[in-house]
Order: structure tokens, then C-alpha cells, then sequence
């Protein structure tokens, strides 16, 4: 036997407060635990009706991002809230926060965002750390080499509580992606690729480290667009191995060590990358330059191919109702699709660079009559360096909503929604039936697709306006 | 938590592969505060019509699923979202089992923690439960089988701990309180080491 590790043997083993045996799975410690409104009130609630304390206050962080409206306050100073248990959703957050001491990124805060994109840009999600929260999508943190994943409410009261999780270890996936990406192919259309080829359940049990020099030459947002959506494989978490580009993007973040305590934490970060020779329980190869602009047809992020492809035939009957509710013909392609409606944003694709993407598809250009078009930006970071680069003014002149951040129409449950039966072209993450309103229709795609959709009223290769303006 | 050794009952269908938890519960309802009552909105959007009535293509609202607490579904149920609002929904529904062939790590995980049994069968054997719906089955915690009409069993595993606290209703809380010492000794160790 070897003594070479993987990235995630690494983190696992440094984490391990007490082993797991065969009658008891192990107790991990917890770095960083995130939490939002939705899934943290029962854990509140359970703390206090057992007279619980928080265990380490200071690793939680802590927004306001899944039920809050995107539309600004009103004059009066009133938030237009979908209903009046989004309100005490909110309020109930920022009470819990109060009685227990925990920092809240909220409605006052110059940090507010989704919970996935502020841990980032604050630089308090770092490389080698165990990082949890009570929402699948945590799995974009491990695009900085952090073991970072979802877990339930009731978990969510363990970590509060003890700061620790039980868990068994899981298993390991490597995924090669050899090549490089094509010109105006980027970080969604791979992942959604991936997930066509592996499937939803292709994970299950597994946690996943992309590697490969297509993955390498990604930015640190490319990566988090990548690691964000490994849940929708039914992967526990997926990983990226730190390195040059993962140190320069942490530098000066608030929450990054600074001084020679930044010299010694990139000297550990440098030891994080799986040594060879290490083995991994799966391994699968992909071949970045066979990626084209991917979308999906069906309801689940699996059923993605490329939009020029032919949608394949049914093989079984729930194939077939979801070709049926996706109104997805068999053995035409995707592009060319009327669209209502097309939505940039969420966790996966709201980041500073999405918004460049779209942008400079849609600059100097109108969207098609009768599209609606919602911008919705991560984070008030990402807001304010939007608006200091004049983005909000391209997407507003072409005729699209420049929203206030939030998760918005990725979860539909702030207000934000599609009506049944409209065509959303959508850069989240999840296409299932109802999740961006009852009877919408989700196309996921990449924010150029998204922006080219846009503006031809159909689905559309974001490669014909992107020669356009280069030349 | 209770302890809970048997689950005795006629099966339901739902024979579609890959429902995630939206479909269970939609996110819309997850606006709730606390974990009651949420069985009204089990698999809401499936269940009614628009205008607010039975669907009579949900399975569930057929005659013979009435009271069945052991569900069969397709592969891969309870994909997506880590809410545990999912089981919760389920639990008040009146489901105490799922019988799968594979099932989502984070819905397992949580269905488990709040007494509801996520077992996996094989592939077969899960052909089989999905062609016989409204069979009687009575689940053996301890002796982990299924015991069929008929007297055959299936087999299954749990995972050992998740096992020993849904037969002894253990509070895990209460066991990770357990370790604060040694909690208290990696957060000493790994605070020399930064
Ligand atoms: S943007 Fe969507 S996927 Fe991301 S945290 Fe919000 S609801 Fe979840």
C-alpha cells in the first residue's frame, strides 16, 4: 500500500476529531458553517428548547438570501415581500442571530448575497477546510480545494451545537478533463455536459475531484460554476485541487490571512493536491474539446446535450412525460425554441464574470419583443462592481430587469417566477418540473446562451454574436 | 425519538425515477418556521389539480394507496435539494418507509435521522415491489429483511449506527454531546497548529 492521498483524504483526515468504526460512522469537524433563512429556524428552534448554546459562534456566517424580495424597498422603507411568511422567514433569522450572537450579512450589510457567492468573495471560504450549510449547493466552495457540502436541518443543529457532524466516509470520483475548452464554450456548458455523460445519480456516495489541464486553465469562478453544480450528479462534493490561481483570487479578501501568517497558509495549501499515485475509487475522462453550448431539455440536469444536437427519443415513460411537459420534441434540436422568459443568475452563474459574459452578448442590442429578461447579481459586491463597470446600464438599455441580489428565480420562492407553461432559459442550476414556478419550463444554460437567447427570442448560439463583436 | 423495531403495511407505487425533493415538497412552502404540518403540501403540485381538487392521476390519490405507509419509488428518489422539509412533509403524510433501489445520499441521510426507514433494495428486487404495488410488507429493523405475503424475505442493510438509533431511539445530538471533551481536544490541537 501506497501513502499517497487524494485532496479530499487530505481534508477528511485532518478533520477527524474522533475515527469512524464499524458500529459508528466518524465525528468531523466542521471549519466554516454557513446558514441562511430557510433551512435554519428548526435548528434554532431545537437549540433553545434544549437550552443548547452555539458551540463556536464565530465560524458561522450567516445572509439573508433565499426568501428576500430583488425588487429595492419602497419608499416607505418596506420591502416588497412575496407573502407575509417570507417577511417572518427574514425576521426570524435576524432575531435568532441577535439572541445568539451569530454575524448576519443582512439587509444593512455591504456583504449581503447568496450564501454560496459571499463565502468566496469574503474570503472566508479557504483551501482545506470542511465547510457545511444547511443547502446542497454548498459544494461550490470545494472549487477552492475545501471539502464543502450540504447537509439537513437537523445536522444543521448538530454543527451549532457541537460543531461536528457524524458522517461516513465516502467514496472517491476523479473526473479528467483532458483538452480545452472551445472558443465561446465555457464552465456551465462543461458541467452541463458532464452531467449528461455521468448522469444525476452518476456521483451518488461519491465525492468528486475534477482535475485536468481543461480544469487547471478555469478561473476560481469558472471552478465555482464547476463544483456548484456536483449535487446534481448526486455527488456529496466536488473539488478542486488550490493553486496559483486559487491563492491570487484569496489574496487581501477580508477573511484571507494576511502578513506571514498568508505566507505559512499558502505553504500548507501547497501540500492539499492529490499526491500521485493516489487512488480514487471511480475515475472517468472527458474530452473538453468535444464541449459545445450545452442545454438541457427534459427536468433534471442530466438530460443536457448540446443545443445543435437532436433531442434524444424517449426510452421509458417518464422520459417521455418529461419531453411532454418540457413540450421537447424528439430528434429536433434545442436551439431555435421560443423562449418567454430568461433569467441570469443564482449560485452557479451570478458572479462578476457571468455578468461580463452576458453583458457582452447583449451590449449595443435589444432583447426580442415579449422576453422578459431578470438580471440578478450574487451579491451586493458583485452589484457594486457591476454597476462601477456600467453592466447595469447594457442590460437595462437592451431591455432587461437589473434586480437587487438574491436566489430569485433559481427557487422561485421570493416572488420571482415564471407562469405555467413559459419557456425560462435560465443559468441556475435545476430544471425540474415547478422549481422556477408551477408548469414553467427550464432550459439551463450558460449566461451567453442565456444573453443570445435573449435577444433572438429562441435558444440560440451565443457564438453567433460573440463573432460579431469581435470583429 | 421513539424506537422503531417494525413497520407493518400495504405498499404504494410511485414508479417515477429521479423525484427530487421539489416535487416532494415545492419550494414555495419552505417558507415555514418549524417542521408541523407540512403534510397537506406533500408532493403538492402532483396531487392537486389547479383548482385545487385531487388529481386522480396521482397515484397516491387512488383508493387502494389510502393508508399505506410504506412507499415504493423509483430510482433515485429524493434528488436535489438538501431540504429537510422533504421528510418531514412525508412523515406527516403518513409514509414511514421508501423503498428504493437507490436513494439521493442527503434525503437518506436526513429521512433516517427523523425515523423515516430510506432502504434500499437491490435492482431486482425493486423491479419486483414496483410491479406489485399494495402488497403487504412488514419491515424488520433488527433483522434487516423485508417480509413478503408469502413468507420470503428480502434482505437490506442500514447503516450500522443509523440502525442502533432508529432501534433504540437515540438522540444523536445527545451522542456528539457526548464527545465535547475530545471535541474540546482537536479544537486545542488544531488551534497550536494554525
Ligand atoms: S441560488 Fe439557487 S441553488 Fe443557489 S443557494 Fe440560492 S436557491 Fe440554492
Amino acid at each position: 500500500m501506497s501513502n499517497a492521498r487524494t485532496l479530499f483524504e487530505k481534508i477528511w483526515d485532518a478533520h477527524v476529531v474522533v475515527a469512524e468504526s464499524a458500529d459508528t460512522p466518524a465525528i468531523l469537524y466542521v471549519d466554516l458553517h454557513l446558514v441562511h433563512e430557510v433551512t435554519s429556524p428548526q435548528a434554532f428552534s431545537e437549540l433553545r428548547e434544549r437550552g443548547l448554546q452555539l458551540r463556536r459562534r464565530e465560524r458561522m456566517l450567516a445572509t439573508l438570501d433565499h426568501s428576500t424580495p430583488t425588487l429595492p424597498a419602497g419608499s416607505d422603507g418596506e420591502r416588497p415581500y412575496a407573502n407575509d411568511e417570507a417577511r417572518a422567514q427574514v425576521a426570524k433569522l435576524e432575531a435568532n442571530c441577535r439572541e445568539f450572537g451569530v454575524a448576519l450579512h443582512g439587509w444593512d450589510s455591504a456583504d449581503r448575497g447568496i450564501v454560496h457567492v459571499i463565502g468566496p468573495e469574503l474570503g472566508a471560504t479557504r483551501p482545506g477546510m470542511t465547510i457545511v450549510c444547511g443547502d446542497s449547493h454548498t459544494s461550490t466552495h470545494g472549487a477552492f480545494g475545501a471539502l464543502a457540502f450540504g447537509i439537513g436541518t437537523t445536522e444543521v443543529g448538530h454543527v451549532m451545537a457541537t460543531q461536528c457532524l457524524l458522517q461516513r466516509k465516502p467514496k472517491t470520483l476523479a473526473i479528467h478533463v483532458d483538452g480545452q475548452l472551445p472558443k465561446g464554450v465555457g464552465a456551465k456548458d462543461l458541467i452541463l455536459h458532464i452531467i449528461g455523460q455521468i448522469g444525476v445519480d452518476g456521483g451518488t456516495g461519491h465525492v468528486i475531484e475534477y482535475r485536468g489541464p481543461a480544469i487547471a486553465a478555469l478561473s476560481m469562478e469558472e471552478r465555482m460554476t464547476v463544483c456548484n453544480m456536483s449535487i446534481e450528479a448526486g455527488a456529496r462534493a466536488g473539488l478542486i485541487a488550490p493553486d496559483e490561481t486559487t491563492f491570487a483570487w484569496l489574496k487581501g479578501r477580508p477573511q484571507a490571512p494576511q502578513g506571514a501568517a498568508w505566507d505559512a497558509a499558502v505553504a500548507r495549501w501547497r501540500q492539499l493536491p492529490s499526491d500521485a499515485g493516489a487512488q480514487y475509487d471511480r475515475e472517468v475522462r472527458i474530452d473538453a474539446g468535444k464541449v459545445k453550448p450545452t442545454v438541457t431539455y427534459g427536468t433534471h440536469p442530466g438530460m443536457a446535450i448540446a443545443m445543435d444536437a437532436p433531442v434524444p427519443a424517449a426510452r421509458n415513460a417518464q422520459e417521455r412525460r418529461a419531453l411532454d411537459y418540457m413540450q421537447s420534441e424528439a430528434g429536433k434540436p434545442m436551439q431555435g425554441t421560443p423562449v418567454d422568459v430568461v433569467f441570469v443568475g443564482s449560485c452557479t452563474n451570478s458572479r462578476l464574470s457571468d455578468l461580463r459574459e452576458a453583458a457582452g452578448v447583449l451590449r449595443g442590442r435589444r432583447i426580442a419583443d415579449g422576453v422578459r429578461m431578470l438580471v440578478v447579481p450574487g451579491s451586493e459586491a458583485v452589484r457594486r462592481d457591476a454597476e462601477r463597470e456600467g453592466l447595469h446600464e447594457v442590460f437595462t438599455a437592451a431591455g432587461a430587469e437589473w434586480r437587487v441580489p438574491g436566489c430569485s428565480m433559481c427557487i422561485a420562492m421570493n416572488g420571482d417566477l415564471a407562469q405555467p407553461g413559459q419557456l425560462v432559459v435560465s443559468t441556475s442550476n435545476r430544471n425540474f418540473e415547478g422549481r422556477q414556478g408551477k408548469g414553467a419550463r427550464t432550459v439551463l444554460a450558460s449566461p451567453a446562451t442565456a444573453a443570445a437567447s435573449a435577444l433572438a427570442g429562441r435558444i440560440a448560439d451565443p457564438r453567433e454574436y460573440l463573432v460579431e463583436v469581435a470583429a | 425519538m421513539q424506537p422503531i423495531t417494525r413497520i407493518h403495511s400495504r405498499t404504494a407505487v410511485l414508479a417515477d425515477e429521479n423525484i427530487d425533493t421539489d416535487r416532494i415538497i415545492p419550494a414555495r412552502f419552505l417558507t415555514t418556521t418549524t417542521r408541523e404540518g407540512l403534510g397537506r403540501l406533500c408532493f403538492h403540485d402532483w396531487r392537486y389539480q389547479a383548482d385545487g381538487s385531487d388529481n386522480p392521476a396521482f397515484p397516491l390519490n387512488q383508493p387502494q394507496a389510502s393508508g399505506c405507509a410504506i412507499l415504493v419509488a423509483g430510482r433515485n428518489f429524493g434528488c436535489g435539494s438538501s431540504r429537510e422539509h422533504a421528510p418531514w412533509a412525508l412523515l406527516d403524510f403518513g409514509l414511514r418507509a421508501v423503498l428504493c433501489s437507490e436513494i439521493a445520499d442527503i434525503f437518506r441521510n436526513n429521512a433516517l435521522k427523523n425515523g423515516l426507514l430510506a432502504i434500499m433494495v437491490s435492482e431486482t428486487e425493486h423491479r419486483w415491489l414496483l410491479e406489485h404495488p399494495g402488497i403487504e410488507l412488514s419491515i424488520d429493523v433488527r433483522g434487516e429483511f423485508i417480509e413478503l405475503p408469502d413468507g420470503g424475505r428480502i434482505a437490506f442493510q442500514l447503516e450500522p449506527f443509523a440502525r442502533h438509533c432508529l432501534l433504540n431511539g437515540v438522540d444523536q445530538l445527545g451522542y456528539l454531546l457526548q464527545h465535547s471533551e475530545a471535541i474540546g481536544a482537536f479544537e486545542a490541537r488544531m488551534g497550536e497548529a494554525a
